[in-house]
């Protein structure tokens, strides 16, 4: 991109590394932030550099946050004795958007996932079991996705967990608010009936 | 005449990954076509009609539309999940395995019927079967057969005589047995007993059920498992992901049943 002036071809390069960002998205937000007024441009530089100096690990739970303990690790109100275990920091938004859960969370950062070689060493599992020594926690919630990798993970830890005596859930598996009876697979199907509750 | 627009077929989904907000990129193994990657469009959301239906470890009955780059699944029906595999972690250990296998042996776009039969006769031989371990010698002696690299368990790869009831060796590099005289000049020995060669010749040539009667002890069956997977291991040239995971299951003793030895 000898043509280009060096400060352009540059952004163009670093925003196409992001996903989903192709060449001609990265070249159309390069000139568009070029365009744009230099207290916007800043903001969202400053943004950026924040991202990686103030956001830690939990050193409890390994969820993303800006003060360590988390906000939800620190809190007195919520129940320590459940620990509900998550693949990823987003999967703790929904969990919360639905005010149904008072507890606390584990961040695991993945699942096993044989073919891809990622085993229980790569993600926060020994975290968790050291975690779970102390024997305040009743209950360990495995809220990994109903996926192969996600019912893997499930499962090891489950062996992992069971010699200590803590009660282990999953959280329920079955049809979605507004799907199709017709269309839903066998597994989910299975587990519905399985799982059917009094009504 | 125009290539179809849309085509069905039947497909084991091998594995898969996420691309964009919602949509999947799934490898699937299919009768007709062997090995090919589609898309699956929104499967990631909770309503979606795909979702369940494109998980690896799934049997299904798909229909495609022709893409640009990847070909599109509109539909799919599942045939078969496999549940018993998914409510076991040493099952779906088994069965991910077979699937790495299939997909890092084979090509895209090149069909191989036998090879698709298999692959649904060992997931099926894993839901019933208590003896996993002969399941998973047994698909990986016959997947070689079908990759066209069946070893030559009969005669000597090297001088072509005849085998003595000894201790032989295992030529990876000629494919085969080599006699203790033509072994001596492998720079690797690698010994193979009586026992081991009897149960990998009456194997090449049976089918399951009579393979599944052969009973083994625990040391014969880490031999087989030895000599397969160090063939594979110098075939592939690289190490199978999910070998290292069954392997770390067998160490930490993560297994719930009793899988196969006697």
């Amino acid at each position: 991109m000898a043509s280009i002036a060096e400060p352009i071809a540059r952004l163009i390069a670093e925003l196409n590394k992001l996903p989903g960002i192709g060449p001609k998205s990265a070249q159309r937000l390069t000139y568009y932030l070029l365009h744009t007024p230099d207290e916007e441009v800043k903001s969202l530089g400053d943004a950026i550099l924040f991202l990686k100096e103030k956001v830690e690990l939990c050193s409890v739970c390994f969820n993303i946050t800006d003060r360590n303990p988390c906000p939800i690790c620190q809190d007195k109100e919520r129940d320590h004795s459940k620990i509900c275990v998550v693949e990823k920091p987003s999967d703790i938004i929904p969990l919360e958007r639905t005010g149904k859960y008072e507890g606390v969370y584990h961040v695991l950062h993945g699942t096993i996932s044989p073919a891809q070689g990622i085993g229980p060493q790569e993600l926060k599992v020994k975290e968790l079991l050291y975690r779970l020594q102390d024997n305040s926690v009743a209950e360990v919630i495995l809220a990994t996705n109903p996926t192969i990798e996600g019912e893997a993970t499930a499962m090891y830890l489950r062996q992992m967990i069971r010699p200590m005596g803590i009660h282990i859930s999953r959280l329920a598996r079955g049809l979605p608010f507004g799907s199709d009876l017709e269309y839903a697979d066998d597994m989910t199907l299975a587990q519905a009936l399985e799982g059917r509750q009094e009504f | 005449m125009a290539a179809p627009h849309v085509y069905q077929t039947r497909a084991i989904v091998l594995r898969q990954s996420k691309i964009g907000e919602a949509d999947r990129i799934v490898t699937i193994y299919t009768p007709e076509l062997g090995k090919l990657k589609a898309i699956a469009k929104g499967a990631c959301r909770p309503g979606s009609k795909l979702g369940g239906n494109v998980e690896p470890l799934t049997y299904s009955s798909m229909m495609l539309a022709k893409g640009r780059n990847l070909d599109i699944i509109t539909q799919s029906q599942t045939i078969d999940a496999f549940l018993a595999l998914r409510k076991d972690l040493w099952h779906m250990a088994c069965g991910l395995y077979t699937l790495e296998l299939v997909d890092s042996s084979t090509l895209e776009n090149s069909e191989n019927s036998p090879l698709f039969d298999l692959l649904l006769n060992a997931l099926r031989w894993l839901c019933q079967s208590e003896n996993d371990k002969t399941v998973v010698r047994y698909f990986e002696l016959h997947l070689l057969h079908h990759l066209g690299y069946r070893p030559q368990l009969r005669r000597c790869v090297n001088c072509n005589s005849s085998l003595n009831p000894v201790i032989n060796f295992f030529s990876y590099g000629q494919g085969g047995i080599l006699c203790p005289h033509c072994n001596q000049k492998e720079p690797v020995p690698r010994p193979l007993s009586v026992d081991a060669l009897k149960v990998l010749r009456l194997w090449q040539g049976c089918d399951y059920a009579t393979a599944s009667r052969v009973k083994m002890s625990s040391k014969l069956s880490s031999e087989l498992k030895q000599v397969m997977q160090g063939y594979m291991r110098y075939l592939f040239q690289r190490e199978l992901k999910s070998m290292a995971w069954l392997e770390e299951l067998e160490k930490k003793s993560l297994v719930d049943n009793n899988y196969g030895t006697n």
